[in-house]
Protein backbone atom coordinates (compact mmCIF):
# COMPACT_ATOMS: atom_id res chain seq x y z
CA UNK A 1 0.00 0.00 0.00
CA UNK A 2 1.30 3.38 -1.02
CA UNK A 3 1.05 6.16 1.55
CA UNK A 4 0.47 9.65 0.20
CA UNK A 5 0.08 12.69 2.44
CA UNK A 6 -0.56 16.15 1.07
CA UNK A 7 -0.66 19.30 3.12
CA UNK A 8 -1.42 17.44 6.33
CA UNK A 9 -2.09 19.76 9.27
CA UNK A 10 -3.02 19.05 12.88
CA UNK A 11 -3.58 21.20 15.96
CA UNK A 12 -3.62 19.83 19.51
CA UNK A 13 -6.12 21.43 21.92
CA UNK A 14 -7.55 23.79 19.34
CA UNK A 15 -9.10 27.04 20.61
CA UNK A 16 -7.41 26.97 24.00
CA UNK A 17 -4.36 28.65 25.46
CA UNK A 18 -2.57 25.31 25.08
CA UNK A 19 -3.19 25.07 21.31
CA UNK A 20 -0.12 23.78 19.53
CA UNK A 21 0.16 23.17 15.83
CA UNK A 22 1.95 19.84 15.55
CA UNK A 23 1.75 19.49 11.78
CA UNK A 24 1.99 22.50 9.50
CA UNK A 25 1.49 20.92 6.10
CA UNK A 26 3.23 17.59 5.66
CA UNK A 27 3.80 16.35 2.10
CA UNK A 28 5.22 12.86 2.04
CA UNK A 29 4.94 9.75 -0.08
CA UNK A 30 6.00 6.34 1.16
CA UNK A 31 6.11 3.77 -1.61
CA UNK A 32 5.19 0.15 -1.10
CA UNK A 33 8.15 -2.02 -0.19
CA UNK A 34 10.26 0.67 1.40
CA UNK A 35 11.99 0.40 4.75
CA UNK A 36 11.23 3.95 5.68
CA UNK A 37 12.84 5.99 8.43
CA UNK A 38 11.32 9.06 10.05
CA UNK A 39 13.78 11.28 11.84
CA UNK A 40 13.13 14.36 13.91
CA UNK A 41 13.30 16.09 17.23
CA UNK A 42 10.85 15.57 20.03
CA UNK A 43 7.97 17.84 19.10
CA UNK A 44 8.79 17.87 15.39
CA UNK A 45 5.46 16.20 14.64
CA UNK A 46 6.72 12.76 13.68
CA UNK A 47 4.64 10.86 16.24
CA UNK A 48 1.54 12.87 15.33
CA UNK A 49 2.14 12.04 11.70
CA UNK A 50 2.49 8.30 12.18
CA UNK A 51 -0.63 8.19 14.35
CA UNK A 52 -2.53 9.57 11.37
CA UNK A 53 -1.48 6.58 9.32
CA UNK A 54 -3.87 4.21 11.04
CA UNK A 55 -6.48 6.76 11.98
CA UNK A 56 -5.63 6.91 15.68
CA UNK A 57 -5.70 10.63 15.04
CA UNK A 58 -8.45 11.51 12.62
CA UNK A 59 -7.59 13.72 9.70
CA UNK A 60 -8.53 17.36 10.32
CA UNK A 61 -6.63 19.13 7.56
CA UNK A 62 -5.07 18.08 4.28
CA UNK A 63 -5.20 14.81 2.39
CA UNK A 64 -4.06 11.33 3.32
CA UNK A 65 -4.42 8.21 1.24
CA UNK A 66 -3.22 4.79 2.31
CA UNK A 67 -3.59 2.38 -0.56
CA UNK A 68 -7.24 2.66 -1.49
CA UNK A 69 -8.26 4.10 1.85
CA UNK A 70 -9.01 7.79 1.80
CA UNK A 71 -8.73 9.12 5.34
CA UNK A 72 -10.53 12.34 4.41
CA UNK A 73 -13.63 10.24 3.76
CA UNK A 74 -15.76 10.07 6.90
CA UNK A 75 -16.99 6.60 5.91
CA UNK A 76 -13.47 5.20 5.68
CA UNK A 77 -13.39 1.71 7.21
CA UNK A 78 -11.13 2.46 10.15
CA UNK A 79 -11.09 -1.01 11.68
CA UNK A 80 -10.17 -2.60 8.37
CA UNK A 81 -7.45 -0.02 7.84
CA UNK A 82 -6.01 -0.69 11.29
CA UNK A 83 -5.71 -4.38 10.52
CA UNK A 84 -3.65 -3.48 7.44
CA UNK A 85 -1.52 -0.80 9.06
CA UNK A 86 0.04 -2.23 12.21
CA UNK A 87 1.34 0.19 14.80
CA UNK A 88 3.90 -0.58 17.49
CA UNK A 89 4.17 2.20 20.04
CA UNK A 90 7.17 3.24 22.06
CA UNK A 91 7.90 0.72 24.81
CA UNK A 92 5.21 -1.63 23.51
CA UNK A 93 5.93 -4.09 26.32
CA UNK A 94 3.90 -1.85 28.63
CA UNK A 95 0.69 -2.49 26.72
CA UNK A 96 0.62 -6.24 27.48
CA UNK A 97 -2.27 -7.18 29.70
CA UNK A 98 -3.60 -10.70 29.22
CA UNK A 99 -3.03 -13.67 31.53
CA UNK A 100 -1.01 -15.54 28.95
CA UNK A 101 1.25 -14.59 26.08
CA UNK A 102 -1.00 -16.54 23.74
CA UNK A 103 -4.09 -14.56 24.71
CA UNK A 104 -2.25 -11.29 24.42
CA UNK A 105 -0.93 -11.99 20.94
CA UNK A 106 -4.40 -13.21 19.95
CA UNK A 107 -6.07 -9.99 21.16
CA UNK A 108 -5.69 -8.10 17.89
CA UNK A 109 -6.47 -11.15 15.83
CA UNK A 110 -9.79 -11.68 17.56
CA UNK A 111 -10.67 -8.00 17.31
CA UNK A 112 -10.03 -7.82 13.60
CA UNK A 113 -11.28 -11.22 12.54
CA UNK A 114 -14.40 -11.86 14.55
CA UNK A 115 -15.35 -15.52 14.70
CA UNK A 116 -11.95 -16.85 13.72
CA UNK A 117 -11.67 -20.56 14.66
CA UNK A 118 -9.44 -21.61 17.57
CA UNK A 119 -7.17 -23.70 15.34
CA UNK A 120 -6.74 -20.92 12.84
CA UNK A 121 -6.02 -18.38 15.58
CA UNK A 122 -3.59 -20.76 17.25
CA UNK A 123 -1.68 -21.28 14.00
CA UNK A 124 -1.47 -17.53 13.37
CA UNK A 125 -0.25 -16.85 16.92
CA UNK A 126 2.35 -19.61 16.65
CA UNK A 127 3.57 -18.18 13.36
CA UNK A 128 3.71 -14.57 14.61
CA UNK A 129 5.67 -15.62 17.69
CA UNK A 130 8.06 -17.63 15.54
CA UNK A 131 8.74 -14.62 13.30
CA UNK A 132 9.24 -12.44 16.37
CA UNK A 133 11.84 -14.93 17.57
CA UNK A 134 9.92 -16.36 20.51
CA UNK A 135 9.55 -20.07 21.17
CA UNK A 136 5.81 -20.74 21.24
CA UNK A 137 5.94 -23.95 23.27
CA UNK A 138 8.08 -22.35 25.93
CA UNK A 139 6.18 -19.12 26.57
CA UNK A 140 2.66 -19.40 25.14
CA UNK A 141 1.07 -20.33 28.46
CA UNK A 142 3.23 -18.04 30.59
CA UNK A 143 2.13 -14.66 31.88
CA UNK A 144 3.68 -11.84 29.84
CA UNK A 145 4.83 -10.32 33.13
CA UNK A 146 7.15 -13.28 33.75
CA UNK A 147 9.23 -12.59 30.66
CA UNK A 148 12.36 -10.46 30.34
CA UNK A 149 12.09 -6.95 28.90
CA UNK A 150 13.47 -7.92 25.48
CA UNK A 151 11.15 -10.92 25.25
CA UNK A 152 8.17 -8.80 26.24
CA UNK A 153 8.92 -6.36 23.46
CA UNK A 154 9.06 -9.22 20.96
CA UNK A 155 5.75 -10.56 22.24
CA UNK A 156 4.24 -7.08 21.84
CA UNK A 157 5.50 -6.89 18.27
CA UNK A 158 4.10 -10.36 17.62
CA UNK A 159 0.76 -9.07 18.89
CA UNK A 160 0.76 -6.45 16.14
CA UNK A 161 2.10 -8.50 13.22
CA UNK A 162 -0.24 -11.39 13.97
CA UNK A 163 -2.82 -9.94 11.56
CA UNK A 164 -0.19 -9.72 8.79
CA UNK A 165 -0.49 -5.99 8.22
CA UNK A 166 0.79 -4.68 4.91
CA UNK A 167 2.41 -1.70 6.58
CA UNK A 168 4.15 -1.92 9.94
CA UNK A 169 4.91 1.29 11.82
CA UNK A 170 7.22 1.29 14.83
CA UNK A 171 7.78 4.29 17.09
CA UNK A 172 11.32 4.16 18.47
CA UNK A 173 11.41 0.35 18.37
CA UNK A 174 14.90 0.08 19.85
CA UNK A 175 14.47 2.62 22.67
CA UNK A 176 15.89 1.40 25.96
CA UNK A 177 17.58 -1.70 24.54
CA UNK A 178 21.28 -2.53 24.91
CA UNK A 179 23.45 -2.58 21.76
CA UNK A 180 23.03 -6.31 21.25
CA UNK A 181 19.28 -6.03 21.76
CA UNK A 182 19.14 -3.22 19.22
CA UNK A 183 21.03 -5.26 16.68
CA UNK A 184 18.76 -8.25 17.17
CA UNK A 185 15.67 -6.10 16.95
CA UNK A 186 16.79 -4.58 13.66
CA UNK A 187 17.48 -8.07 12.30
CA UNK A 188 13.96 -9.00 13.35
CA UNK A 189 12.54 -5.99 11.51
CA UNK A 190 14.42 -6.92 8.36
CA UNK A 191 13.03 -10.44 8.61
CA UNK A 192 9.52 -9.01 8.98
CA UNK A 193 10.10 -6.60 6.10
CA UNK A 194 11.07 -9.41 3.81
CA UNK A 195 8.31 -11.90 4.42
CA UNK A 196 5.47 -10.37 6.45
CA UNK A 197 4.94 -6.70 5.92
CA UNK A 198 5.62 -5.09 2.57
CA UNK A 199 6.39 -1.70 4.05
CA UNK A 200 8.09 -0.96 7.36
CA UNK A 201 8.21 2.54 8.82
CA UNK A 202 10.37 3.29 11.82
CA UNK A 203 10.52 6.49 13.83
CA UNK A 204 13.95 7.00 15.31
CA UNK A 205 16.41 9.42 16.85
CA UNK A 206 19.33 7.19 16.04
CA UNK A 207 20.99 8.31 12.81
CA UNK A 208 23.18 5.20 12.64
CA UNK A 209 20.07 3.06 12.83
CA UNK A 210 18.49 4.96 9.92
CA UNK A 211 21.66 4.94 7.80
CA UNK A 212 22.19 1.26 8.41
CA UNK A 213 18.68 -0.03 7.86
CA UNK A 214 16.44 2.25 5.86
CA UNK A 215 15.98 2.43 2.13
CA UNK A 216 14.37 5.85 2.37
CA UNK A 217 13.91 8.43 5.08
CA UNK A 218 12.32 11.76 5.85
CA UNK A 219 13.45 14.41 8.30
CA UNK A 220 10.69 16.20 10.21
CA UNK A 221 11.30 19.64 11.55
CA UNK A 222 8.73 21.94 13.16
CA UNK A 223 5.73 20.17 11.69
CA UNK A 224 7.04 19.87 8.14
CA UNK A 225 9.13 17.47 6.10
CA UNK A 226 12.47 19.23 5.83
CA UNK A 227 14.40 16.58 3.89
CA UNK A 228 13.33 13.45 2.14
CA UNK A 229 15.17 10.83 0.12
CA UNK A 230 17.62 7.97 0.53
CA UNK A 231 19.86 8.03 3.59
CA UNK A 232 22.71 8.82 1.23
CA UNK A 233 20.98 11.96 0.01
CA UNK A 234 19.94 13.03 3.47
CA UNK A 235 23.19 12.48 5.30
CA UNK A 236 25.29 14.18 2.65
CA UNK A 237 23.53 17.37 3.79
CA UNK A 238 25.02 17.33 7.24
CA UNK A 239 25.04 21.11 7.54
CA UNK A 240 21.29 21.37 7.12
CA UNK A 241 20.78 18.61 9.67
CA UNK A 242 23.08 20.38 12.11
CA UNK A 243 21.07 23.58 11.63
CA UNK A 244 17.98 21.61 12.70
CA UNK A 245 19.85 20.39 15.76
CA UNK A 246 20.18 16.87 14.40
CA UNK A 247 23.34 14.83 14.04
CA UNK A 248 24.61 12.54 11.33
CA UNK A 249 25.69 8.88 11.52
CA UNK A 250 29.24 8.21 12.65
CA UNK A 251 30.12 7.21 9.09
CA UNK A 252 29.07 10.62 7.80
CA UNK A 253 31.23 12.28 10.43
CA UNK A 254 34.19 10.14 9.46
CA UNK A 255 33.59 10.85 5.75
CA UNK A 256 33.58 14.54 6.50
CA UNK A 257 36.89 14.33 8.33
CA UNK A 258 38.35 12.45 5.40
CA UNK A 259 37.07 15.04 2.99
CA UNK A 260 38.83 17.66 5.07
CA UNK A 261 42.05 15.74 4.58
CA UNK A 262 41.60 15.51 0.87
CA UNK A 263 39.79 12.22 0.38
CA UNK A 264 36.31 12.11 -1.12
CA UNK A 265 34.50 8.97 0.07
CA UNK A 266 31.40 8.38 -2.01
CA UNK A 267 29.56 6.15 0.47
CA UNK A 268 25.90 5.52 1.25
CA UNK A 269 26.83 5.78 4.96
CA UNK A 270 26.27 2.15 5.96
CA UNK A 271 29.29 0.86 7.89
CA UNK A 272 29.86 -1.91 5.40
CA UNK A 273 29.90 0.35 2.38
CA UNK A 274 32.00 2.94 4.16
CA UNK A 275 34.70 0.45 5.07
CA UNK A 276 34.71 -0.95 1.53
CA UNK A 277 35.13 2.49 0.02
CA UNK A 278 37.90 3.43 2.44
CA UNK A 279 39.69 0.14 1.79
CA UNK A 280 39.40 0.76 -1.95
CA UNK A 281 41.02 4.17 -1.50
CA UNK A 282 43.73 2.61 0.64
CA UNK A 283 44.49 -0.10 -1.91
CA UNK A 284 44.49 2.35 -4.79
CA UNK A 285 47.02 4.47 -2.99
CA UNK A 286 49.22 1.52 -2.07
CA UNK A 287 49.18 0.33 -5.68
CA UNK A 288 50.19 3.77 -6.88
CA UNK A 289 52.95 3.65 -4.29
CA UNK A 290 53.26 7.40 -4.20
CA UNK A 291 55.77 8.26 -1.46
CA UNK A 292 54.06 11.62 -0.82
CA UNK A 293 50.88 9.80 0.24
CA UNK A 294 52.46 8.65 3.51
CA UNK A 295 50.49 11.00 5.73
CA UNK A 296 47.36 10.38 3.74
CA UNK A 297 47.60 6.65 4.24
CA UNK A 298 47.82 7.16 7.95
CA UNK A 299 44.72 9.31 8.10
CA UNK A 300 42.74 7.02 5.85
CA UNK A 301 43.71 4.03 7.99
CA UNK A 302 42.82 5.92 11.14
CA UNK A 303 39.31 6.69 9.99
CA UNK A 304 38.85 3.11 8.86
CA UNK A 305 39.90 1.80 12.25
CA UNK A 306 37.42 3.99 13.98
CA UNK A 307 34.75 1.90 12.41
CA UNK B 1 -10.96 10.33 24.31
CA UNK B 2 -9.93 11.77 27.65
CA UNK B 3 -9.28 15.26 26.37
CA UNK B 4 -12.62 16.52 27.59
CA UNK B 5 -11.84 16.01 31.25
CA UNK B 6 -10.82 19.41 32.51
CA UNK B 7 -9.09 18.29 35.64
CA UNK B 8 -6.56 20.70 37.02
CA UNK B 9 -8.09 23.32 34.80
CA UNK B 10 -5.62 26.04 35.73
CA UNK B 11 -5.86 28.97 33.34
CA UNK B 12 -2.39 30.45 33.02
CA UNK B 13 -2.37 34.23 32.97
CA UNK B 14 -1.31 37.05 35.24
CA UNK B 15 -3.94 38.79 37.27
CA UNK B 16 -4.81 40.17 40.66
CA UNK B 17 -6.64 36.99 41.60
CA UNK B 18 -3.87 34.71 40.33
CA UNK B 19 -1.43 36.53 42.56
CA UNK B 20 -3.45 36.20 45.75
CA UNK B 21 -2.27 33.87 48.47
CA UNK B 22 -3.85 30.41 48.00
CA UNK B 23 -4.76 30.28 51.70
CA UNK B 24 -6.60 33.57 51.36
CA UNK B 25 -8.36 32.31 48.27
CA UNK B 26 -9.45 29.14 50.06
CA UNK B 27 -10.84 31.18 52.93
CA UNK B 28 -12.57 33.56 50.53
CA UNK B 29 -14.21 30.66 48.75
CA UNK B 30 -15.51 29.46 52.11
CA UNK B 31 -16.80 32.97 52.81
CA UNK B 32 -18.37 33.02 49.37
CA UNK B 33 -20.14 29.72 50.00
CA UNK B 34 -21.39 31.00 53.34
CA UNK B 35 -22.66 34.10 51.58
CA UNK B 36 -24.56 31.98 49.06
CA UNK B 37 -26.23 30.01 51.78
CA UNK B 38 -27.18 32.79 54.15
CA UNK B 39 -28.72 34.84 51.35
CA UNK B 40 -32.44 34.15 51.58
CA UNK B 41 -33.81 36.42 48.90
CA UNK B 42 -33.05 37.06 45.24
CA UNK B 43 -31.40 40.38 45.98
CA UNK B 44 -28.79 38.59 48.07
CA UNK B 45 -28.10 36.12 45.30
CA UNK B 46 -27.87 38.91 42.76
CA UNK B 47 -25.33 40.60 44.97
CA UNK B 48 -23.29 37.38 45.11
CA UNK B 49 -23.57 37.06 41.33
CA UNK B 50 -22.26 40.59 40.88
CA UNK B 51 -19.38 39.81 43.23
CA UNK B 52 -18.61 36.69 41.18
CA UNK B 53 -18.68 38.59 37.87
CA UNK B 54 -16.42 41.20 39.40
CA UNK B 55 -13.93 38.51 40.43
CA UNK B 56 -14.04 36.80 37.04
CA UNK B 57 -13.23 40.11 35.37
CA UNK B 58 -10.50 40.70 37.92
CA UNK B 59 -9.03 37.25 37.23
CA UNK B 60 -8.97 37.90 33.46
CA UNK B 61 -10.32 34.43 32.75
CA UNK B 62 -12.71 34.31 29.77
CA UNK B 63 -16.35 33.81 30.85
CA UNK B 64 -16.63 30.85 28.52
CA UNK B 65 -13.88 29.04 30.41
CA UNK B 66 -15.65 29.57 33.73
CA UNK B 67 -19.03 28.56 32.34
CA UNK B 68 -17.57 25.39 30.89
CA UNK B 69 -17.15 24.03 34.40
CA UNK B 70 -20.95 23.74 34.69
CA UNK B 71 -20.96 21.14 31.93
CA UNK B 72 -19.90 18.36 34.26
CA UNK B 73 -22.60 18.93 36.83
CA UNK B 74 -25.33 20.29 34.60
CA UNK B 75 -27.15 16.98 34.91
CA UNK B 76 -27.04 17.18 38.70
CA UNK B 77 -28.43 20.70 38.70
CA UNK B 78 -31.27 19.84 36.32
CA UNK B 79 -32.05 16.66 38.26
CA UNK B 80 -32.26 18.37 41.65
CA UNK B 81 -34.21 21.23 40.13
CA UNK B 82 -36.83 18.89 38.68
CA UNK B 83 -37.14 16.91 41.91
CA UNK B 84 -37.47 20.14 43.83
CA UNK B 85 -40.06 21.50 41.44
CA UNK B 86 -42.26 18.42 41.66
CA UNK B 87 -41.92 17.37 45.26
CA UNK B 88 -41.47 20.63 47.14
CA UNK B 89 -43.81 20.51 50.09
CA UNK B 90 -44.47 24.05 51.07
CA UNK B 91 -46.57 25.65 53.74
CA UNK B 92 -50.33 26.05 53.84
CA UNK B 93 -50.59 29.26 51.91
CA UNK B 94 -48.92 27.83 48.79
CA UNK B 95 -50.50 29.01 45.58
CA UNK B 96 -51.04 25.68 43.86
CA UNK B 97 -50.86 25.75 40.07
CA UNK B 98 -51.16 22.05 39.28
CA UNK B 99 -51.62 18.92 41.31
CA UNK B 100 -51.51 15.25 40.39
CA UNK B 101 -51.05 12.28 42.72
CA UNK B 102 -48.16 13.25 45.04
CA UNK B 103 -46.89 15.88 42.67
CA UNK B 104 -47.72 19.50 43.35
CA UNK B 105 -46.51 22.49 41.43
CA UNK B 106 -47.00 25.82 43.14
CA UNK B 107 -45.57 29.30 42.79
CA UNK B 108 -43.53 28.55 45.86
CA UNK B 109 -42.02 25.44 44.38
CA UNK B 110 -41.12 27.26 41.16
CA UNK B 111 -39.42 30.03 43.07
CA UNK B 112 -37.69 27.58 45.32
CA UNK B 113 -36.39 25.70 42.30
CA UNK B 114 -34.99 28.79 40.67
CA UNK B 115 -33.43 29.72 43.97
CA UNK B 116 -31.81 26.33 44.41
CA UNK B 117 -30.52 26.19 40.83
CA UNK B 118 -29.01 29.64 41.24
CA UNK B 119 -27.32 28.62 44.45
CA UNK B 120 -25.81 25.50 42.87
CA UNK B 121 -24.64 27.40 39.81
CA UNK B 122 -23.01 30.10 41.89
CA UNK B 123 -21.38 27.44 44.05
CA UNK B 124 -19.86 25.63 41.09
CA UNK B 125 -18.77 28.77 39.27
CA UNK B 126 -17.11 30.21 42.36
CA UNK B 127 -15.15 27.08 43.16
CA UNK B 128 -14.25 26.73 39.48
CA UNK B 129 -12.78 30.20 39.59
CA UNK B 130 -10.57 29.06 42.47
CA UNK B 131 -9.15 26.14 40.49
CA UNK B 132 -8.85 28.26 37.36
CA UNK B 133 -6.70 30.81 39.11
CA UNK B 134 -4.69 28.59 41.46
CA UNK B 135 -2.32 25.83 40.45
CA UNK B 136 -3.02 22.49 42.14
CA UNK B 137 0.36 22.67 43.85
CA UNK B 138 -0.38 26.10 45.33
CA UNK B 139 -3.76 24.79 46.42
CA UNK B 140 -2.30 21.85 48.32
CA UNK B 141 0.29 24.15 49.88
CA UNK B 142 -2.54 26.38 51.00
CA UNK B 143 -4.54 23.49 52.42
CA UNK B 144 -1.50 22.15 54.24
CA UNK B 145 -0.86 25.54 55.76
CA UNK B 146 -4.50 26.04 56.78
CA UNK B 147 -4.70 22.60 58.37
CA UNK B 148 -1.52 23.10 60.39
CA UNK B 149 -3.35 23.52 63.72
CA UNK B 150 -4.54 19.91 63.39
CA UNK B 151 -0.95 18.79 63.97
CA UNK B 152 -1.51 19.29 67.68
CA UNK B 153 -4.03 16.49 67.72
CA UNK B 154 -1.52 14.25 65.86
CA UNK B 155 -3.26 14.57 62.54
CA UNK B 156 -0.71 13.84 59.74
CA UNK B 157 -1.19 17.12 57.89
CA UNK B 158 2.09 17.07 56.01
CA UNK B 159 1.73 13.47 54.88
CA UNK B 160 -1.80 14.13 53.71
CA UNK B 161 -0.71 17.19 51.76
CA UNK B 162 2.16 15.20 50.24
CA UNK B 163 -0.20 12.45 49.15
CA UNK B 164 -2.45 15.06 47.62
CA UNK B 165 0.29 16.81 45.71
CA UNK B 166 1.70 13.50 44.47
CA UNK B 167 -1.74 12.46 43.30
CA UNK B 168 -2.22 15.78 41.53
CA UNK B 169 1.25 15.60 40.05
CA UNK B 170 0.60 12.17 38.56
CA UNK B 171 -2.82 12.83 37.08
CA UNK B 172 -1.45 14.32 33.85
CA UNK B 173 1.22 11.64 33.58
CA UNK B 174 -1.24 8.83 34.07
CA UNK B 175 -3.68 10.50 31.72
CA UNK B 176 -1.02 10.63 29.04
CA UNK B 177 -0.16 7.03 29.73
CA UNK B 178 -3.83 6.09 29.51
CA UNK B 179 -4.15 7.82 26.17
CA UNK B 180 -1.09 6.01 24.89
CA UNK B 181 -2.36 2.61 26.03
CA UNK B 182 -5.79 3.32 24.58
CA UNK B 183 -4.14 4.21 21.27
CA UNK B 184 -2.03 1.07 21.37
CA UNK B 185 -5.03 -1.15 22.02
CA UNK B 186 -7.10 0.68 19.41
CA UNK B 187 -4.31 -0.02 16.93
CA UNK B 188 -4.84 -3.68 17.79
CA UNK B 189 -8.50 -3.34 16.93
CA UNK B 190 -9.97 -2.68 20.38
CA UNK B 191 -13.27 -0.83 20.34
CA UNK B 192 -14.22 1.26 23.35
CA UNK B 193 -17.28 2.93 21.93
CA UNK B 194 -19.54 0.05 21.00
CA UNK B 195 -21.67 -2.28 23.07
CA UNK B 196 -23.57 -2.10 26.32
CA UNK B 197 -22.29 -1.13 29.71
CA UNK B 198 -20.83 -4.54 30.59
CA UNK B 199 -19.19 -4.94 27.20
CA UNK B 200 -17.64 -1.50 27.49
CA UNK B 201 -16.41 -2.17 31.00
CA UNK B 202 -14.84 -5.39 29.74
CA UNK B 203 -13.23 -3.50 26.88
CA UNK B 204 -11.43 -1.35 29.45
CA UNK B 205 -9.52 -4.30 30.94
CA UNK B 206 -6.74 -4.13 28.32
CA UNK B 207 -6.28 -0.51 29.34
CA UNK B 208 -6.64 -0.78 33.10
CA UNK B 209 -4.18 -3.63 33.67
CA UNK B 210 -1.21 -2.02 31.91
CA UNK B 211 -2.14 1.28 33.56
CA UNK B 212 -2.13 -0.29 37.02
CA UNK B 213 1.19 -2.01 36.36
CA UNK B 214 2.69 1.25 35.22
CA UNK B 215 1.29 3.16 38.19
CA UNK B 216 2.98 0.71 40.55
CA UNK B 217 6.22 1.02 38.62
CA UNK B 218 6.06 4.78 38.86
CA UNK B 219 5.28 4.63 42.56
CA UNK B 220 8.33 2.46 43.18
CA UNK B 221 10.55 4.76 41.15
CA UNK B 222 9.23 7.78 43.02
CA UNK B 223 9.83 6.08 46.36
CA UNK B 224 13.41 5.33 45.36
CA UNK B 225 13.96 8.88 44.17
CA UNK B 226 12.62 10.26 47.46
CA UNK B 227 14.82 7.90 49.47
CA UNK B 228 17.81 8.89 47.38
CA UNK B 229 17.21 12.50 48.33
CA UNK B 230 16.85 11.60 51.99
CA UNK B 231 13.20 12.46 52.35
CA UNK B 232 12.21 11.89 55.94
CA UNK B 233 8.82 13.47 56.42
CA UNK B 234 7.79 16.83 57.74
CA UNK B 235 10.45 17.21 60.39
CA UNK B 236 12.94 19.95 59.61
CA UNK B 237 11.60 20.39 56.12
CA UNK B 238 11.69 23.85 54.60
CA UNK B 239 9.51 25.27 51.85
CA UNK B 240 10.72 26.20 48.38
CA UNK B 241 7.83 28.60 47.95
CA UNK B 242 6.86 30.45 51.10
CA UNK B 243 3.30 31.66 51.26
CA UNK B 244 2.84 35.28 52.31
CA UNK B 245 -0.24 37.40 52.71
CA UNK B 246 -0.12 40.66 50.76
CA UNK B 247 -2.19 43.80 50.31
CA UNK B 248 -4.23 41.89 47.71
CA UNK B 249 -5.42 39.49 50.37
CA UNK B 250 -6.26 42.36 52.70
CA UNK B 251 -8.38 43.94 49.96
CA UNK B 252 -10.04 40.57 49.38
CA UNK B 253 -10.75 40.24 53.08
CA UNK B 254 -12.42 43.65 53.16
CA UNK B 255 -14.38 42.79 50.01
CA UNK B 256 -15.78 39.56 51.42
CA UNK B 257 -16.51 41.12 54.79
CA UNK B 258 -18.50 43.75 52.91
CA UNK B 259 -20.26 41.08 50.84
CA UNK B 260 -21.41 39.12 53.86
CA UNK B 261 -22.47 42.27 55.67
CA UNK B 262 -24.41 43.34 52.59
CA UNK B 263 -26.22 40.03 52.43
CA UNK B 264 -27.11 40.08 56.11
CA UNK B 265 -28.50 43.59 55.63
CA UNK B 266 -30.49 42.52 52.58
CA UNK B 267 -31.84 39.57 54.57
CA UNK B 268 -32.94 41.80 57.39
CA UNK B 269 -34.34 44.78 55.54
CA UNK B 270 -35.81 43.18 52.44
CA UNK B 271 -38.51 40.61 52.20
CA UNK B 272 -38.08 36.83 52.20
CA UNK B 273 -37.74 34.86 49.01
CA UNK B 274 -41.43 34.12 48.47
CA UNK B 275 -42.61 37.66 48.92
CA UNK B 276 -41.69 38.28 45.33
CA UNK B 277 -44.93 36.46 44.50
CA UNK B 278 -47.05 39.15 46.13
CA UNK B 279 -45.05 41.83 44.46
CA UNK B 280 -45.43 40.25 41.02
CA UNK B 281 -49.13 39.83 41.68
CA UNK B 282 -49.43 43.47 42.59
CA UNK B 283 -47.52 44.58 39.47
CA UNK B 284 -49.67 42.57 37.13
CA UNK B 285 -52.85 43.06 39.11
CA UNK B 286 -53.56 39.32 39.41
Amino acid sequence: MRIVAKGLTYVYNPKSPFATQALKGVDLTIEEGEFFGIIGHTGSGKSTFVQHLNALIRLTGGELKIGDYDLADKKCKVLELRSKVGMVFQYPEYQLFAETVKKDVGFGLKNFRKGISEEEADAAIREALRVAGIDYDEVAEKSPFELSGGQRRRVAIAGVIVTKPEVLILDEPAAGLDPLGKKELMELLHAIHGQWCKTVVIVSHDMDEIAENCTHAAVFSEGRVALCGTPKEIFSRGDELAAMGLGVPVTARAAQIMRGRGYAVNTDFTCDDFVNKVLALYRAENAAGAPAGGTHKESAGGAGDAE
Amino acid sequence: MLNDVTFGQYYPTKSFVHNMDPRAKLLFVIAYIVAIFIANNFFGLILVTLALIFFILLARVPFGRVLRSIKMILFLIVFTAILNLLFYAGGENDIVLAQWWIITISWQSIINTIFLAMRLLLLVLGTALLTLTTTPVALTDGIESLLKPLKYIKFPVHELALIMSIALRFIPSLMEETNRIISAQKARGANFEKGGLIKRAKAMIPVLIPLLVSAFRRAEDLGDAMDARCYSGAKGRTKYKKLTFTWRDLLGLLFFAALITGIVLLNTYLLGRFDIIWQVQQWFGI
